[in-house]
């Protein structure tokens, strides 16, 4: 594993012995790090044109972070090899942990201490600004100057007085009980239609397809299809055309606050079985395919009919995709925020615990009930965290 | 017996491929009545749904009478064409043996059509709704009332620039992270190994909100808001846990044997990795830089959190955006709009779809 080891060798320029490579690599270090720092510098001028900047952010991402790689990869070889041994393993997870650390695990405590503090308080003050305005590197570790509040956030959120707050749990109530569930049914249902049928991978294609479709670009979709024309004049959107057909009076459907119970949710939720059935029937149909075909047969010998067979072996079988598949589109339904804020903006009664999050901590200036909010979907998540370790502290490699 | 099963079994091939079609124009008419509408003339995307482009039978002008060379009064009772009624019946049109007569526009300024029912379609297709919405010069164009209207475009090629520009890096840097850390933890020991790995798991499905604020106020301090330095590094944040997670199932996975044997001749981890193990696992880098790039091109929350205002650094979402707020019933160029956004990702998936799905079934689920 020691490359160093055969450079006692006649012959070799000054370049391959073991000093010159230690030179190299330090000096391509400090060319790196330079590079680094004056390339985030640049970009963060961002004075060039983005013809320019493109092609640099991947030179610098790319390019900087292949450098410090490298020179350091062959710094830390010319060390001892115990020491090679010891801190190679740092370089190769270093810096994929810090970044972790920085952006993922670090903002969990952070967010939940910040939901402890009640919400006045203005943004910060950059580093370099005077400490008197709040800036320096005394200040940075500061979350906050507000008052701290304990769980007053948390109680605001979940009293009955906040109308506004009841509205969207129970709104996401209704994405999950509807939209995860319909997201599922549907998925399998395509999956096993697709499985018998001739033109299977051109109905996978097309169910599929809305997964490469941004939620702002499938709202603008649905909201042409549902465009309310008043009584009378000529329908342009699709729904209300149909509806019109049949001599029903056009309506404006995620906007129609008349609807009992706020089912005007519904017509957003659709939007959704919409764009992740596909996800849900890609995994049913490899799930299908994997079931063995002897056991189909059999059963069929046996006389049971297709129905009996989907719901007695298909299910059974596998189960564990359901369970699977299930989680990950009620996480994805739990979070759901750009298809309501482009559809209504959280008007109508149509909000959200994303939606909330989004006013409170970023128009609002609630930063304190926003953190509340990003909280309790974390706690709907803990379930999910906990078994994925449990699954993992299962296996055998760690 | 056999001819009997033999029925049975097209009857339900026939209500399988007939649920499947349905099915299939239900998820495919929404996407193709877009595509439709953005090719459209934009006083026909007012007046009629797209479904009019094919072949359909409907009242058709005939004859155009100016009321004034008629000599009628809308005020009271007329007789044209044969037809009789008040001002308020013409307007809704008047049927007789299969010709209508219908009031267009007001008393003072309307026509008078004679129409008939006919088969036609309305299929006057352009391209100018792209002209428009791609370009930020100002256009000119005639209104239904016949005035001249000049109007900005909405510059939706510079931000499909600027999506490019922020997408590309945005994958590539947290493959190259990625990658190293999974060889890391799947063919090196060290201390902390296992905690680290299990911070990862555990950072698998936290939603992103819970960063979103604190990670807000490190860019005000860091002066990083409204750069594409940001978001790159967001999205390389948001991203790794899976990344890391897909790489290191794949790369653990790799014949044991390959390594030690590598190992044997005297390569170092760093060369068995960049020779060895990048190139055996393309698949699996393939199947994530898909995944990110539509995660990425597609994303509306961190770009408007992190970029926010900056007109110049827009994305394609945001400007989509914007023009739905600022141009809500002008669906001429809101179609259009709508599908210059997903004109990239639909190729990339569709091109690419494969790999997709390997990543898919791989676990690719993000937080």
């Amino acid at each position: 594993m020691n490359t160093t080891q055969d450079n006692s060798q006649a012959g070799l320029s000054f370049f391959e012995t073991a000093p010159g490579k230690l030179l190299v690599s330090l000096g391509g270090l400090i060319a790196t790090i330079v590079f680094l720092v004056w390339g985030f510098g640049f970009l963060r001028a961002a004075e060039v044109p983005l013809y320019v900047m493109t092609p640099f952010a991947i030179l610098w991402g790319v390019g900087g972070i292949a450098m410090l790689y490298t020179f350091g990869n062959m710094f830390i070889e010319q060390m001892p090899q115990v020491i090679t041994a010891r801190v190679q393993p740092y370089l190769f997870v270093g810096p994929a942990v810090l970044i972790l650390f920085w952006y993922l695990a670090f903002p969990t405590i952070r967010t939940l201490w910040i939901s402890a503090f009640s919400n006045a308080g203005g943004p910060p003050a950059a580093v370099w600004a005077s400490p008197a305005e709040g800036g320096g590197w005394d200040n940075f570790s500061k979350e906050f100057s507000e008052n701290f509040v304990g769980l007053d956030n948390y109680a605001q959120i979940f009293s009955g007085e906040n109308n506004n707050m009841r509205i969207a749990f129970r709104n996401n109530l209704y994405w999950i009980l509807f939209g995860a569930s319909s997201s599922v049914i549907m998925g399998l249902l395509i999956a096993v239609l697709a499985d018998r049928s001739k033109f299977e991978n051109v109905a996978k294609a097309i169910v599929f397809l809305p997964m490469a479709i941004s939620f702002v670009g499938a709202g603008v979709i649905w909201n042409f299809i549902y465009e309310y024309r008043p009584s009378g004049e000529s329908q342009i959107g699709l729904a209300n055309a149909i509806l019109t057909l049949f001599g029903a009076e056009p309506t404006t459907f995620a906007q129609n606050v008349g609807l009992p119970w706020g089912l005007n949710n519904i017509f957003l939720i659709i939007i959704v079985i919409w764009l992740q059935t596909g996800y849900a029937m890609v995994l049913f149909s490899s799930a299908i395919k994997g079931i063995p075909s002897e056991l189909l047969e059999a059963a069929r010998v046996d006389g049971a009919n297709e129905v009996q067979i989907f719901f007695r072996i298909m299910i059974p079988v596998i189960w564990g995709t359901i369970i699977t598949v299930t989680t990950t589109v009620v996480i994805f339904t739990l979070k759901v925020f750009d298809v309501v804020w482009v559809m209504t903006g959280g008007q109508f009664d149509t909000q959200v615990i994303g939606t909330q999050f989004y006013r409170e901590s970023f128009t609002s200036g609630n930063s304190g009930t926003g953190s509340a909010l990003a909280i309790i979907l974390l706690l709907a998540v803990v379930p999910v965290m906990i078994y994925n370790l449990r699954d993992f502290s299962k296996r055998r490699t760690f | 017996m056999f001819k009997g099963a033999k029925s049975q079994e097209r009857v339900s091939s026939i209500l399988i491929n007939g649920s499947l079609v349905i099915i299939c124009l239900l998820w495919i008419i929404p996407v193709f009545g877009l595509l439709v509408s953005s090719f459209r003339d934009r006083f026909d995307i007012a007046t009629s749904g797209w479904w009019t482009i094919f072949p359909h039978r409907e009242w058709v002008k005939t004859a155009e009478l100016d009321p004034k060379t008629l000599g009628v009064d809308p005020n009271s009772v007329m007789t044209i064409e044969g037809a009789t009624g008040t001002f308020e019946e013409f307007r809704a049109g008047i049927e007789e043996d299969g010709v209508r007569v219908q009031w267009v526009g007001n008393k003072r300024l309307g026509k008078v059509e004679v129409q008939q029912m006919e088969w036609t379609t309305r299929a006057k297709l352009t391209t100018e709704n792209y002209a428009n919405v791609l370009t930020g010069k100002r256009y000119t164009f005639t209104d239904e009332n016949g005035n001249e209207k000049e109007v900005q475009g909405d510059n939706l090629g510079g931000a499909f620039l600027n999506s490019i520009g922020v997408t590309i890096p945005a994958t590539v840097i947290p493959i190259l992270i990625a990658a190293f850390a999974a060889y890391g933890f799947a063919w090196m020991q060290f201390p902390g190994r296992r905690l680290f790995f299990i911070t990862l798991i555990a950072l698998l499905v936290v939603p992103l909100q819970i960063s979103l604020v604190p990670i807000l106020r490190d860019y005000t301090r860091l002066g990083l808001n409204g750069t594409y330095l940001a978001i790159w590094l967001a999205h390389t944040g948001f991203g790794l846990p899976l990344a890391t997670y897909l790489l290191y199932n794949y790369v653990s996975q790799l014949p044991r044997d390959i390594l030690e044997s590598a190992f044997i001749d005297g390569a170092s981890h760093f060369t068995v990795f960049t020779r060895l193990i990048l190139p055996l696992s393309f698949p699996a880098l393939a199947s994530f830089a898909i995944f990110q790039f539509l995660w990425v091109w597609n994303d509306y929350l961190v770009a408007l959190i992190f970029i926010g205002d900056n007109p110049a650094l827009k994305l394609l979402t945001m400007r989509l955006v914007d023009v739905v707020g600022s141009r809500g019933n002008d669906w001429h160029l809101l179609t259009a709009a709508a599908f210059v956004t997903m004109i990239l990702p639909m190729t990339v998936f569709l091109s690419m779809q494969r790999y997709f799905v390997r990543g898919l079934l791989a676990g690719s689920v993000k937080g």
